[in-house]
């Protein structure tokens, strides 16, 4: 049972704390993602995980031991380094069964392990070589295959793709799924891309300046953002924010110039008179003819992007993207209207940035578009 | 070579030209003058030189005083590097290992560099005066135990210990350099592969310091036969008896208290070609083979 | 990252002052010594603390050794040899990198071959050349037959002779005639993005300007990387000094030091004066540690980068 339990884990370098205590609790077999920009303490958490880096305050148990104090060689924890870190004048053989030498595993037993490893990710061509003559991709693999030749209890991947092209990326994404699925690992993966955690992840963490904003599944996250920060992270293109003022009397969210967004009366009552910020997803909206939508904009210009088209229009003073798969002929300073689907509407508090209330429904959900 | 080149010859030739100058005559002529004295014998009473082919060489090559100074050369060159890379390697390895405090170390192991050789053929001839000091102390306990001035073996000790002495500063600066050129990630993989602290110095460090490695061993070997010269001169005269006459000691002993200046070129010309190999040994065959990435 | 190896913490520790006690015990018992009377440095037991004669000593010893001339010579020496490197090296690697010519590559081996022969390899010829600096020239001319063109043409015998002897060009000039601070200034300039290049030309500078107002203030680390090695490589040259000054209103302080203790070749029976002479080692010590101390980090990455 390899479960982890973070407990008010801090960090810090000197003075400054970069890791504001963080709780999570992960379970055996999970594949869990941590996710979030650089600087956020993602990558600090790992390391505290693996006993790269020493822990301030709080407690990190892996099956139940606490190991604030053990070396990263007893915690059976393997990580796969954002540069590989393969020892570059060891052949990839070598460098595949190096932990079993070191733990002083006899020579043919080692040689066969590491050729049934080599085997399961691909590299049993490559053993001689050494890494500096291995393309990214098979230096990748060298790495992961040095990790699951240890049966680890916990996997551990610090931005293991960021090095590699787009292409490859995805390749490698889906590999490392597959051998998920085959090896049913306890996983902690850490990046910065949103798409790689919404793809990878069975619970995604998302992280900001080193605390936790909110802990779910892919859906949940992407559905129910608990903040603007999340809501604004995750989904590409980007969620759009609109400033207003909640009424109960008109049930909507006052925006300027008489504009406004309608929601249900209850959530309105709720949140009678408080400023707020409304997340629209560009994929939640639609362009109707002038008048006919929630509020209308003017048009600026739109991205091609192939399947569909990204639209930029002028609201007030804010640039509101909408997605749309079939393609409107649109000339700029023409004006729209914007349609919002129901259940897309996320408010949040204008101060805090958090959530009020997610997925709540526009009342004017008019006509079809 | 750089794309973006400017197009006015003229100005590199300008820029180029005050160096040329320089080397030329104070390099290349008197190289070439090297050479012109190797090859004649000046006349006893002036009247230029006389061409003498290979006899100034084959005159050296069997006079057994010129295979002694090669010997002893041999000796604190090997003696002085083995001791002087030992030393380094162990200080630097462990100094890496950046425990508290090793900002002091470290600054306590480089500064010595600065010390000229003369200081240090000053310092330690005083440290093992015979006659005065811990030595003195010594040898009224175990008489005669130490007597570098008329034992050859005891005088090349004690400039050995002065060379090596002197070398290990900068055999530090670069092995430390080298090892904190390791990406920090290689070490951190073989912790989690299970190495510990000693094991990854053997598996990893010295492994990939093995450049650094040969360089410093070229670099210790040939600065032995030229940089010996102020600490021989201050500490022992090339003596007792030429025990401690290094070649580039006699070269300067022959050429100007002997005004041998034929044999001195002669010499001269060797020593140049036994340093030039070793440079380009260096070169040539170490660095291409030692090289991982 | 987290390692419990107190053990062996501990044995570092003891490995690495043992290591800084055999680097710091001799410079100690310098000091002792340089502090001590006559009688007291000749003592046994030897005395092992400082005494209180160090003032006394130095001021001694800078009076026997005329070190206040010394160190101006000294100094004289070094900022020309620093000066000097610098400013050869940074316009002879522009040379060399930022132009395409056919003579590029045969330069670069030229100048890279004078790496290879440290100037105590060649001490005797290049004695004879400071002797007459100008003689390479004069055989030059006189094998060229031009030298015999002009006394024919104008009466005028052409004698060229410029004694380097006793002076400070004589001193600096073989001291800068190596490669070390050239190819430290090409492999920066190497670094130096195309781009930059293609810009300024764009902006209509030429390659004199670019030098002054671009390369030269992005090369200030390296200036003082290569000033510092510079500086004391020329403070504590032995050897060349040695054979080329015989007037001591030049002399250098290392070539001093050798004077402070009669040779132990020398059977004059002259009582060597072990504490004048340490306190002499202290003085001419100095300067060049406080360089090493101070600029520490540019003396490090300068060293590394020539000699690599």
């Amino acid at each position: 049972m390899a479960n982890i339990s973070i407990r008010n884990v801090r960090k810090s370098y000197g003075k400054g704390e970069v890791v504001h205590g963080v709780n999570l609790e992960i379970d055996n077999g999970e594949f869990i993602v941590i996710l979030g920009p650089s600087g956020c303490g993602k990558s600090t958490l790992l390391r505290m995980i693996a006993g790269l880096e020493s822990i301030t305050a709080g407690d990190i148990s892996i099956a139940g031991t606490v190991v604030n104090r053990l070396e990263p060689r007893e915690r059976g924890c393997a990580m796969v380094f954002q540069n590989y870190a393969l020892y570059p004048h060891m052949t990839v053989e070598a460098n595949i069964g190096y932990a079993l030498k070191v733990a002083g595993l006899p020579k043919v037993e080692r040689l066969a392990r590491v050729k049934a490893v080599a085997a399961s990710v691909g590299l049993s061509d490559y053993l001689d070589r050494r890494p500096g003559q291995l393309s990214g991709g098979q230096r990748q693999r060298v790495a992961m295959a040095r990790a699951i030749i240890r049966e680890p209890k916990v996997f551990l991947f610090d931005e293991p793709l960021s090095n590699l092209d787009a292409k490859l990326r995805v390749q490698m994404r889906h590999e490392i799924r597959r051998i998920h699925n085959r090896i049913h690992a306890t996983s902690v993966f850490v990046t910065h891309d949103q798409q790689e955690g919404m793809t990878l992840a069975d619970r995604l963490v998302v992280m900001n300046k080193g605390v936790i904003e909110q802990v779910g599944t892919p859906e949940e996250i992407y559905d129910h953002p608990a903040s603007t920060y999340v809501g604004g992270f995750i989904g590409s293109p980007a969620m759009n924010f609109l400033s207003g003022e909640v009424s109960a009397a008109h049930s909507a969210v006052m925006l300027g110039d008489g504009n406004r967004v309608e929601i249900t009366s209850g959530i309105a009552t709720q949140n009678a008179g408080k400023l707020v910020q409304i997340g629209l997803r560009p994929e939640a909206m639609a362009i109707v003819a002038a008048g006919r939508g929630a509020f209308d904009a003017s048009f600026e210009f739109a991205e091609e992007l192939g399947s569909g088209r990204l639209c930029h229009f002028q609201f007030e003073d804010l640039t509101i993207t909408v997605l749309s798969s079939d393609k409107p002929a649109l000339e700029p300073g023409m004006m729209v209207g914007i349609k919002i689907a129901p259940g897309a509407v996320h408010l949040f508090a204008a101060d805090t940035g958090k959530r009020l209330a997610a997925g709540v429904a526009t009342k004017k959900a008019k006509e079809v578009a | 070579m750089k794309r973006a080149v400017f197009n006015n010859n003229w100005v590199a030739a300008a820029m180029v030209a005050p160096q040329l100058l320089i080397i030329f005559v104070f390099f290349y002529w008197p190289t070439s003058q090297a050479l012109y004295w190797a090859f004649t014998l000046e006349q006893p009473w002036g009247g230029g030189n006389t061409w003498v082919g290979f006899d100034n060489f084959t005159a050296l090559l069997t006079d057994d005083l010129y295979w002694y100074s090669v010997q002893v050369s041999v000796v604190y060159a090997i003696g002085s590097t083995v001791l002087a890379i030992g030393m380094a390697l162990i200080l630097a390895v462990f100094v890496d290992r950046q425990l508290r405090g090793f900002k002091a170390y470290k600054i306590g192991m480089i500064w010595p560099y600065a010390i000229a050789a003369p200081a240090v053929g000053l310092a330690f001839r005083f440290i093992f005066n015979p006659g005065a000091g811990i030595m003195l102390y010594f040898n009224e306990v175990f008489p005669g135990i130490w007597d570098p001035n008329s034992n050859g073996a005891h005088a090349m000790t004690m400039v050995i210990i002065a060379g090596a002495w002197k070398q290990v500063a900068y055999n530090f600066i670069f092995f430390l350099a080298g090892l904190q050129s390791i990406p920090r990630s290689l070490l951190e993989a073989g912790a989690m592969d299970g190495a510990r602290v000693l094991r990854r110095m053997r598996d990893i460090q010295l492994p990939l310091l093995a450049p650094t490695f040969f360089f410093v061993l070229v670099i210790n070997i040939t600065d032995s036969f030229t940089d010996s010269f102020g600490i021989v001169d201050t500490m022992t005269n090339g003596g007792p008896a030429r025990a401690t006459n290094l070649m580039v000691y006699k070269i300067f002993n022959d050429g100007f208290q002997g005004l041998d200046y034929s044999g001195a070129a002669a010499q001269s010309i060797i020593l140049m070609l036994l340093v030039v190999s070793l440079t380009v040994v260096q070169f040539r065959y170490i660095e291409r083979k030692v090289h991982y990435t | 990252m987290i390692e419990r190896t107190p053990l062996l913490n501990i044995a570092t520790h003891v490995i690495l002052l043992m290591g800084l006690i055999m680097m710091l015990f001799p410079m100690y018992l310098i000091f002792v010594a340089a502090s001590l009377s006559l009688k007291d440095v000749s003592a046994i037991p030897p005395h092992v603390v400082p005494g209180d004669q160090l003032w006394v000593n130095l001021s001694d010893a800078w009076e026997k050794a005329g070190f206040g001339q010394k160190f101006v010579n000294t100094l004289i020496v070094a900022l020309g040899v620093v000066v000097g490197k610098i400013m050869l090296a940074c316009i002879t690697a522009f040379g060399i990198v930022f132009f395409d010519h056919r003579l590029r590559m045969p330069i670069f081996w030229c100048v890279f071959i004078t790496l290879m022969l440290p100037l105590e390899v060649r001490i005797v010829p290049t004695y004879a050349v400071a002797a007459n600096a100008l003689q390479p020239f004069q055989v030059l001319l006189d094998a060229t037959g031009i030298s015999w063109l002009i006394n024919w043409a104008s009466g005028i015998e052409v004698a060229l002779e410029w004694n380097l002897l006793n002076s400070y060009t004589g001193l600096i000039m073989p001291l800068v005639a190596t490669a070390t601070g050239t190819f430290l200034y090409r492999q920066f300039f190497l670094t130096v993005p195309d781009e930059l290049v293609e810009a300024a030309k764009m902006d209509g500078a030429g390659p004199v300007r670019f030098l002054r107002e671009i390369l030269v203030p992005l090369s200030v680390t390296n200036i003082a990387a290569l000033a510092t090695i510079m500086f004391v490589y020329s403070w504590n040259q032995y050897l060349w000094p040695l054979l080329v000054i015989t007037d001591q209103s030049y002399g250098m302080v290392a070539v001093e030091l050798g004077r402070l203790v009669p040779k132990i070749s020398s059977t004059g029976g002259e009582v060597a004066k072990w504490n004048i002479a340490m306190a002499g080692t202290l003085i001419v010590m100095i300067p060049p540690i406080l360089v090493v101390i101070f600029m520490q980090r540019w003396f490090v990455r300068g060293l590394i980068n020539t000699d690599k």
